[in-house]
């Protein structure tokens, strides 16, 4: 069986100092994404299609980064999730699009 | 440095890369059977498909001082002709024989319709009849978690599966408690826009652990990098994590479950 906790509970002791170079490391890189995101939802906007289902569960998704509980990540990813749980009569012949529309298939 | 990747499709790969996974320290590459990018259109199509897996992709590899293993299956893109599936899986077992097959893989599901399911039960059949390892993908994106359930729900109700013998593939944070929670090994894949990042994969070990886990890269013909594994070593030595850690997590994890088929033996010294 799996050790798993949550997100803020390592499994076993983090190396010394890690905390510094999770922060320099990584703050560039992900400060970069978060512009896209932000430029991406001012853009379909601009271009009229917010509304798009896609659209709307970004930003349904977006409200978990400051909700200030853990598991953040794990969690977008359920929002974004078939939340059913039979398996499809049939299969619609498409790729999976990233976020679920009931009516989809 | 020294790594083991264990998912890579590297029939649709360049010479470019062989060279370059091998000078990143690859000790080897196995390689799962996948779909071509379009539905094969006969038994026989597969059967060329599994020669290629068997006979001449080693033979490349070996040009490059890599040892290369397949596992052999249909994909589950193409398990909506049940025909052409059952007449692909009786066919399947003039192959295992063959001295770089490990299993059976990657099986699984991509859209969650009864008839993938109905192949993948078939093929846990064929791998538990013929005591092979399995190795399964779980579907793409919003798919995901319900597949994985609806995997982990079939293998659990197969008397003769045993979750030791089992990796569960392209797990991301939603989806890998379900697969280590069971007893299954985990499998995390590292894409640049989808499954998981090398900072994420790093995650994922600090909140699960370590044991029954191995990182790769699943390069194919879509955007991805046969780097992805070696580069998630530096994420690792950057967070501090020593040498040890790096060589348990990609070299001797995948190595111990892989080592559960008498044919994966690498001339490289352990340790
Ligand atoms: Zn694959």
């Amino acid at each position: 069986m799996s050790n798993s906790r949550d997100s803020r509970s390592p499994v076993s002791p983090l190396p010394p100092g890690s905390g510094a170079a999770v922060v320099d490391t990584g703050f560039i890189p992900v400060r970069a994404k978060l512009l896209e995101v932000a430029a991406f939802l001012d853009r379909v906007e601009r271009h009229e299609v917010a509304d798009d289902f896609r659209c709307e569960a970004l930003r349904e998704a977006a409200q978990v980064l400051v909700d200030g509980r853990p598991e953040r990540a794990r969690r977008i990813l359920e929002k974004l999730s078939d939340p059913t749980s039979e398996p499809d009569a049939i299969s619609s012949g498409k790729a999976a699009l990233g976020a679920w529309r009931p009516v989809q298939k | 440095m020294r790594y083991i990747e264990p998912h890579g499709h590297m029939v649709s790969r360049t010479t470019d890369d062989y060279q370059a996974m091998v000078a990143a320290g690859c000790a080897a590459v196995c390689e799962p059977a996948f779909w071509a990018g379009y539905d094969r259109g006969s038994v026989e199509g597969f059967r060329d498909y599994f020669r290629q897996l068997t006979e001449y992709e080693p033979a490349r590899a070996a040009k490059f001082l890599l040892p290369h293993y397949s596992w052999l299956c249909l994909n589950p893109k193409e398990s909506e002709d049940l025909k052409l599936a059952a007449d692909v899986l009786a066919m399947i077992p003039e192959f295992l024989g063959k001295k770089n097959v490990l299993g059976i893989g990657e099986i699984g599901l991509n859209r969650n319709t009864r008839n993938e399911l109905k192949v993948l039960e078939l093929h846990v059949d064929l791998a538990v009849r013929h005591d092979q390892l399995i190795l399964v993908h779980t579907p793409h994106l919003e798919d995901k978690k319900k597949g994985t359930q609806l995997i982990v729900d079939l293998l659990r109700s197969h008397r003769g599966v045993k979750p030791g013998r089992v990796i569960i593939d392209h797990v991301e944070e939603h989806t890998i408690r379900q697969v280590l929670d069971q007893g299954y090994w985990a499998g995390i894949t590292l894409y640049p826009d989808s499954k998981s990042s090398p900072p994420r994969a790093v995650d994922m070990l600090e909140i699960c652990g370590r044991d029954r886990i191995w990182l790769n890269s699943a390069c194919d013909w879509g955007v991805s990098d046969p780097l992805a594994v070696p580069k998630t070593a530096l994420e690792m030595r950057r967070r501090g994590y020593d040498a040890e850690f790096v060589d348990q997590v990609l070299y001797q994890n995948p190595l111990r479950f892989l080592a559960q088929c008498p044919r994966f033996v690498l001339s490289q010294p352990a340790g």
